[in-house]
């Protein structure tokens, strides 16, 4: 079945007025009204003229882009208004080499629409369907073929043939084995341990308890971090290990995650939120809160790093502190629950 | 020349006049080309702004293979540590990725590197954008209904393999942004349940970051998404092209023609022109306008953080969805479900985008519509689907405007507990609000395009009779405006299938029509019937009625004041 098949004669496949096809209202088309370069030469002259000045212009620009390229420095900076300070060289040739290429264009449209006509043009729309007999024919070559392969009735090889083709990714996905390791308990487990000395994130020197006023916050990593990293050649131990220091006044410890694990009111909690692994900077003082910049998880460190705010569904772990004889800051041991997001297997 | 080498030149053709026909000569020895060539040179395209949004979207797509190619000869995807000792002095000495570094050394030491970035990037910003916003026109013109549906399908893959394409490359340079928004999607990939920790560890070669992952991620990003990217868009442009384009209603317009301009010399030289403005204007706010300053982030390293860190606009949703999430988190049998990551960031968004590809298919299910349609709506002229349509688009904003909670709050010096539970609670307010509001409007404008057909328009002409009424002159509008408003369909719901057949069988399709007769109930509520014929002439002669009387009265003033 054809819906579009026309009734010749009507300009817009309509009968009686009416659309074929959805029956509503068909109106003629409007009449064309000429532009001033249809009727006077002179105004057709200027938009010649104006397209010709565009298209010269890109020419020009590709020539100040070229020069530009050569002539201005990469290092130079200069002011441009609004934006702020910018490299010279950048600018220039992004200038020269936008006009160039945006006058082609907007000559091109100038042209289409000042010159080139722009009286409507009428086409039919071809059926979508194929006819009947088509349609049947299609169905009778699949037919035959089907019936010449035997796939219906030879099961044997249907089935055995369908087995095949199930299994014969298999081996394409088992060779991804290789991307990674297994997981393992590389989740559960951080490079902390018993006696190891805290060291200041950056600069790696280790702290003296005496050396962290109350309400400070000091980014911290284990000693021996440099160290394994260089051996790794990966930032991985990193992600797990990072801890921040907080100091607050013993009285305003409401609880922690141990007994006696902070040391004279400084408190070690992971820095990895326990969302999706941000590191967490954002410390209040004076609420004791944590806040992660990512999803505004909130913990409240003087309260065993517990979750007040936010999507963040678990506690930010805390890390057993101590001192050395010399008053140097050392963990009593690793981390006793996993740090970082949640995953399956955690429990 | 010989006689032999003048029989074998002009084999079976006449010699053809022009150089141009002798090219097309030479191809179509070898393709019998002609026909093609003459219906593809004739084509006719119609004409809108709306039509335009597409373009941008190819034209964009086009500037990302060329400006990505360029950046592919500068940048090394490796996580290998390298001390930077380029030209930008803040960084010097530090230790970063060869990633990192090279994006550097594109961005200050490779003239023009920085504003082939900058195009990368902005480019990729339009992209993204332009394909939203054409999907949003052809969903609320009812482009996308019989026989366009497979091409919407092809749509919706198109713009999940954009945003997918965008956060790849917007991962790559490794600097401190992007390399948080990698740890969050590996947070994310960590709470499948059953899967999560082993996808986790095979995608990033062991733990976050390994040393493996922006090398893999590169390969995606250069060759398998762009591939499959330009594979669909070259098939969404068959389709185009082979179905011929959709037009909006207007005089002349039926569902059996196109009216608007041959492809040439028209559309060669508006859309091929419209390509150099795209790519002009393109180049022209890369050089002038800063796009993600990557060396003010700093390489990237797990355990620092930029206060305010925002992702792509692209991301936005669902980063504004992962932050609106309460912590709800569900511990059975020693094992783990995320909820507060799982609902965000695989349900909502698998929902959506399902929803969105099936839309065609549900819309006619309701419509029980089986006809080809090539004329537009109007979005007025269907209201519930454009109701639908806010409902949704009120959603995603919301969502996009949580993901930037945070600056909000800086911004309006707000409480960031406040902001989140505010709009928590407008996530579920006013998509249905916006709904209603929505529908109510299509209809009220679909009443005032009555009163046009009916009464004409109001020609602001007030008139005082002797008796002292006032009465203001209407007359009849333009055939060009009635066409656009009488393109407008009555449709009814579908009608329900009864229960029990002539002999009291029960019908066992009775409960699915009656479902399927429901849907389309509410699809079809509150329609307003276009004007018959009929009322359309009896109301015509009642102006013309009325104008008559008034220029009498007006007549019989002029003459007695005189």
């Amino acid at each position: 079945m054809n819906e579009l098949e026309h009734h010749s004669g009507d300009p817009y496949g309509a009968k009686d007025g009416k659309d074929l096809v959805s029956g509503i209202t068909v109106f003629p088309m409007e009449e064309h009204v000429m532009r001033r370069a249809d009727i006077d030469p002179k105004a057709a002259t200027r938009a010649e003229r104006q397209v010709a000045t565009m298209f010269t212009l890109a020419i020009l620009s590709v020539f100040a882009f070229v020069v530009s390229y050569v002539k201005i420095p990469n290092t130079k900076m200069i002011d441009v208004p609004i934006l702020g300070a910018a490299n010279a060289n950048h600018v220039a040739i992004g200038l020269f080499f936008g006009l160039a290429i945006l006058l082609i264009g907007v000559g091109a449209i100038h042209w289409a629409k000042k010159l080139m006509p722009d009286v409507e043009v009428i086409q039919e729309r071809h059926a979508l369907t194929s006819n009947d007999t088509e349609r049947e024919a299609v169905a009778s070559s699949f037919q035959r073929g089907k019936a010449e392969s035997g796939f219906a009735e030879r099961k044997l090889i249907r089935r055995t043939l369908l087995g095949a083709m199930a299994l014969f990714p298999i081996p394409l996905i088992v060779m991804l084995r290789d991307l990674g390791p297994m997981p393992g308990t590389r989740l559960r487990e951080t490079i902390w341990d018993k006696g190891i000395h805290l060291v200041t994130d950056v600069t790696y020197n280790k702290i003296k308890a005496s050396d962290i006023p109350i309400g400070g916050l000091v980014n911290a990593v284990p000693e021996n971090l440099l160290k394994i990293e260089e051996e790794d050649g990966n930032l991985n131990e990193r992600g797990k290990a990072s801890i921040i220091l907080v100091r607050m006044d013993p009285a305003e410890i409401v609880s922690q995650q141990g007994e006696a694990w902070d040391y004279q009111g400084i408190l070690a909690f992971s820095k990895i939120c326990t969302h999706v692994g941000c590191p967490i900077s954002l410390y209040q003082q004076r609420t004791h809160h944590l806040l992660c910049p990512c999803h505004q998880s909130t913990f409240d460190l003087s309260n065993s790093g517990n979750v007040v705010f936010g999507p963040a569904a678990r506690r930010m772990p805390q890390l057993a502190i101590t001192v050395d004889s010399e008053g140097y800051l050392i963990a009593q041991s690793g981390f006793k629950e996993p740090i970082g997001p949640s995953f399956w297997e955690r429990g | 020349m010989s006689n032999l080498e003048t029989s074998i030149a002009t084999t079976g053709h006449e010699a053809p006049a022009t150089k141009g026909g002798s090219v097309a000569g030479y191809i179509d020895d070898r393709l019998a080309s002609s026909n093609f060539t003459k219906r593809l040179l004739d084509k006719v395209f119609p004409d809108h702004w709306s039509f335009m949004l597409g373009e941008i979207a190819l034209y964009s797509f086009i500037i990302l293979l060329l400006s990505g190619t360029y950046l592919t000869l500068w940048f090394n995807p490796s996580m290998t540590e390298v001390i930077y000792n380029g030209s930008y002095t803040p960084l010097k000495g530090i230790k970063m990725s060869e990633a990192y570094s090279s994006t550097l050394h594109i961005s200050f030491d490779v003239r023009g590197g920085l504003l082939m970035r900058q195009i990368h990037h902005w480019a990729a910003l339009f992209f993204v954008a332009a394909v939203s916003v054409h999907l949003l026109r052809v969903f609320f013109t009812g482009a996308f209904r019989k026989p366009r549906e497979i091409n919407w399908v092809i749509g919706t893959l198109l713009l999940v393999l954009a945003i997918l394409e965008g956060f790849a490359g917007y991962s790559l340079p490794d600097d401190l942004l992007s390399g948080t928004g990698l740890r969050i999607a590996e947070g994310i990939v960590q709470a499948i349940p059953l899967l999560g920790t082993y996808v986790a560890m095979f995608l990033f070669g062991g733990e976050f970051p390994g040393t493996d992952f922006i090398p893999r991620l590169y390969s995606i990003h250069i060759l398998l998404i762009p591939g499959i990217l330009l594979g669909l868009v070259t098939v969404h442009l068959i389709m185009v092209f082979y179905q011929k384009h959709t037009q909006f209603p207007g005089p002349g317009r039926t569902e059996s023609n196109v009216v608007g301009f041959r492809l040439f010399p028209i559309y060669m030289a508006k859309a091929g022109g419209f390509f150099f403005v795209v790519f002009g204007i393109t180049t022209l706010i890369a050089a002038l306008v800063t796009i993600n300053p990557v060396w003010l982030y700093g390489p990237y390293t797990p355990s620092q953080v930029t206060a305010g860190s925002q992702p792509d606009w692209y991301i936005g949703w669902l980063d504004g969805a992962v932050r609106l999430t309460p912590n709800w988190e569900t511990n059975i049998l020693g094992h783990t479900i995320s909820w507060n990551l799982l609902i965000p960031a695989l349900v909502i968004p698998g929902i959506m985008f399902t929803a969105l590809g099936l839309y065609p298919w549900i819309e006619a299910w309701a419509t029980g519509d089986k006809r080809e349609h090539h004329l537009l709506d109007r979005p007025r002229n269907v209201p519930t689907r454009t109701g639908l349509g806010v409902m949704s688009l009120v959603f995603y904003m919301i969502l996009v405007i949580s993901g930037g909670n945070d600056i909000i709050a800086v911004a309006f010096n707000l409480s960031i507990n406040q902001i989140t539970w505010t709009l928590r609670i407008l996530l579920f307010v006013l998509p249905p609000l916006s709904f209603v509001l929505t529908k109510r409007a299509c209809l009220g404008l679909q009443r005032r395009d009555n009163d046009k057909l009916l009464h004409g328009y109001e020609t602001g002409q007030i008139l005082r009779l002797p008796s002292g009424e006032f009465l203001e002159i209407h007359e009849p509008i333009t055939d060009a405006e009635k066409a656009v408003i009488l393109a407008k369909q009555d449709f009814a719901p579908l009608a329900l299938e009864s229960g029990e057949d002539a002999n009291g069988v029960r019908n066992p399709k009775a409960a699915k029509s009656a479902a399927r007769a429901r849907l389309s109930a509410w699809f079809y509520s509150d329609t307003i019937p276009v004007p018959t014929d009929e009322e359309l002439q009896h109301a015509a002669e009642h102006a013309a009625h009325e104008l008559h009387e008034a220029q009498a009265q007006a007549k019989q003033i002029e003459g007695s004041s005189h």
